[in-house]
């Protein structure tokens, strides 16, 4: 779950990371309403899940009412590299002089959390690390013992700030390791870290990606929206206890396991199609699980054919049957179904299917063929449909 | 042989009261493998079709000679029963609790890491089978059979259908081992692989993987160096878009790391043979069996 700026920078004050104040917007009055009471200057800040904010012209500075309404006017509803802008963060201007960067990741190959620190803040750090990846200190963390304050003092001094800041930089990235671990953080990211003119050290950026799973112990946190990054179909698949992904394509899938679901989509692409969506219907699903699945699946347009792929294990294939024939009675689609179903109960699933003789349905014996016949019935995506 | 679990296996079962628990359980020992005990706080003294249960995983050791443990149990408990089980002496956890947070995964990696006789597999897993020996877990023994290949896998359903796919062609596995689909697996495929490369009974080696991490980047090099018996792969997940969890918890790439198609060329460029679907992988396996 990637949070927007605001939202991390309410986690990090939390936990006592030096953030400017602010306040988030959705409309030019509160804007401006926000702007008035923080007092000016005040940077109005587009809160959309993507790096060059800046260049895009989605963070602007205002140093009075007119402008702060103007830029607020400008960049609500701005499309910044396919993310529309639907709230606005208006916070309390910083006078920069230096730029650093700081980021706890979850590193999967050691297994352990990475800190990470360089002096060469406010730009890419993918092109810092290859164009000098000595400017970027690295070092990793024992999740039993925790970040100590040597490390924090190891990574400023490697990476040669000024001395003065150097006990403010290890202080800020103690507290950010307490938000990565405490906050069940997957990512916690400073760019820029910020050292003002009067030499304060603040966190002018956040980005925070917190663990799904371990939202239970964090309600505050599994509130947080972002009706920007919200699609219709994710949303309902949701609240069905469904696993969804949309994608761009005319082929709706629906599979049990998410290495098998995975693959189906590999397999129909090569078989020249395009996947709309990858659903799991999960281990063990019973009929109304499919049948609501296949609600989810053709509420999105595009979706020219659906393609079926169960290899049953604890799921049971008789069951997978009767919840398409369940979807057919309630929601009569009109795209043509392909199903294969294989392991457990195959043979009665396949003969349910049979009995029913749904509309449009067609089995086949194998995944691979089971791809090729949905692709030749789905069609390509059309443009008005793509678009 | 096999790997892993075999006719010694003792099990104990963590949440075996539970309705998932109890389906399992009984269903590993029809298979043939030794249920020996359960663990449920405060249901001590019971039992589940005759399988005794205690409080506790130290008491079930004591009495039952329990070796192996299985986890069943909710995502918010599983990190305290995996470190109970280890601290009650337990050599082998295998975790199929779906959704445990990953911090949790890492303090108990990390702390596990420290006993060398013991070894976690999964979470998120569908658990270990050696056919005609002993099953632990969820997967369908019916579609497979003893035979000579050796299956490690993040995903489950994907293993039941090249195992199947192999199955068709004659061929039966020395073991099945789900690694699971979380960000941080007990046991990796370099773990697994090893085993299996000691193993008598097995000769040649299906590794099935997924978006996310470099769990098969790591393997390709592992099994360049120290893997005589051939390996064939398996990568899923070609079409997944980047920042996008497909169903695994595990299973993303992260800007432009995690790729599908840099694994492929990771373990291609090593010499393992990656077929682009699961019959292919399978047909490769069975080319390379019948020699």
């Amino acid at each position: 779950m990637d949070l927007l700026e605001y939202q991390g920078k309410k986690l990090f004050a939390q936990h006592g990371v030096p953030v400017p104040v602010g306040k988030p917007a959705t409309s030019v009055e509160e804007a401006v309403a926000s702007a008035e009471e923080l007092g000016y200057p005040v940077v109005v800040k587009a809160q959309v899940l993507i790096g060059g904010r800046g260049k895009a012209g989605g963070i602007k500075l205002a140093t009075n009412h007119d402008e702060a309404a103007q830029h607020a006017e400008a960049i609500l509803g701005m499309d910044i590299k396919g993310h529309v802008v639907h709230e606005l963060y208006i916070e309390k201007a910083s006078e920069i002089e230096e730029e650093y960067y700081a980021a706890f990741v979850f590193d999967r190959s050691a297994k352990k959390p990475m800190a990470m620190f360089s002096k060469m803040g406010g730009m890419d750090v993918e092109a810092v690390a290859e164009t000098d990846p000595e400017a970027m200190r690295t070092l990793h963390v024992d999740p039993l013992v925790g970040f100590q304050d040597f490390q924090g003092r190891r990574l400023a001094y490697e990476a040669g700030i000024p001395a003065d800041v150097i006990r403010p930089v290890g202080a800020m990235l103690a507290k950010l390791y307490e938000t990565f671990v405490s906050e069940d953080a997957m990512l916690v990211e400073v760019n820029p870290l910020l050292v003002t003119k009067s030499r304060d050290v603040v966190a002018l950026d956040a980005k925070v990606t917190l663990d799904g799973n371990a939202l239970y112990r964090h309600p505050d946190s599994a509130e947080f929206r972002n009706i920007g990054a919200e699609d219709e179909q994710e949303r309902m698949a949701k609240e069905r206890n469904l696993t969804y992904v949309k994608l761009d394509g005319n082929v709706g899938i629906l599979g049990n396991g998410a290495g098998l679901v995975m693959s189906t989509l590999d397999v129909v692409a090569q078989a020249g199609g395009q996947p709309a969506n990858f659903l799991d219907a999960g281990g063990g699903s019973k009929a109304e699980a499919i049948t609501s699945a296949v609600e989810v699946i053709l509420s999105d347009p595009k979706v020219t054919a659906v393609l079926f792929n169960i290899f049953g294990g604890i799921t049971r294939c008789d069951e997978v049957a009767k919840g398409l024939i369940e979807a057919f009675r309630q929601i009569e689609p009109t795209v043509p179904f392909v199903v294969r179903l294989d392991g457990t109960n195959d043979k009665e699933g396949r003969a349910l299917l049979a009995e029913a003789d749904l509309p449009n349905v067609h089995t086949e014996a194998t995944m691979l063929g089971a791809a090729k016949r949905v692709v030749e019935l789905a069609g390509q995506p059309t443009a008005a449909a793509q678009a | 042989m096999a790997v892993l679990v075999d006719n010694d296996t003792r099990l104990c079962v963590s949440g075996i009261t539970g309705r998932e628990g109890t389906f399992h359980s009984l269903n590993n020992r029809t298979y043939g493998t030794q249920v020996v005990s359960g663990v449920t706080p405060g249901k001590g003294g019971q039992d589940v079709e005759g399988i005794p249960v205690f409080n506790t995983f130290h008491d079930a050791v004591e009495q039952t000679g329990a070796n192996t443990a299985m986890i069943f149990v909710p995502p918010r408990f599983a990190a305290d029963s995996i470190l109970e089980a280890e601290d009650a002496g337990i050599e082998l956890i295998i975790t199929i609790t779906e959704g445990i947070p990953a911090h949790d995964e890492l303090k108990v990696y990390n702390h596990l890491k420290r006993n060398p006789n013991v070894r976690l597999v999964g979470p998120n897993c569908p658990g270990i089978l050696s056919p005609g020996k002993a099953n632990v877990g969820i997967i369908p023994a019916s579609f497979f059979s003893e035979g000579n290949v050796g299956v490690v896998s993040r995903s489950g359903t994907l293993t039941y259908q090249i195992g199947n796919e192999l199955a068709q062609s004659g061929f039966g596995n020395s073991s099945i081992v789900g690694i699971g689909g979380d960000p941080v697996p007990g046991s990796s495929f370099i773990d697994i692989v090893e085993l299996f490369e000691a193993d008598d009974e097995t000769e040649l080696i299906v590794l099935s993987g997924e978006i996310g991490g470099d769990a098969e980047e790591q393997a390709a090099e592992f099994i360049a160096e120290n893997v005589s018996k051939p390996v064939v792969a398996y990568i899923a997940g070609f079409t997944a878009p980047p920042g996008k969890t497909m169903g695994h918890a595990g299973a993303i790439v992260s800007g432009s790391k995690g790729t599908a198609q840099a694994k492929a060329e990771a373990l291609e460029a090593k010499g393992v043979r990656v077929g682009r679907t699961p019959t292919e992988v399978a047909e490769i396996a069975v080319e390379i069996l019948r020699g």
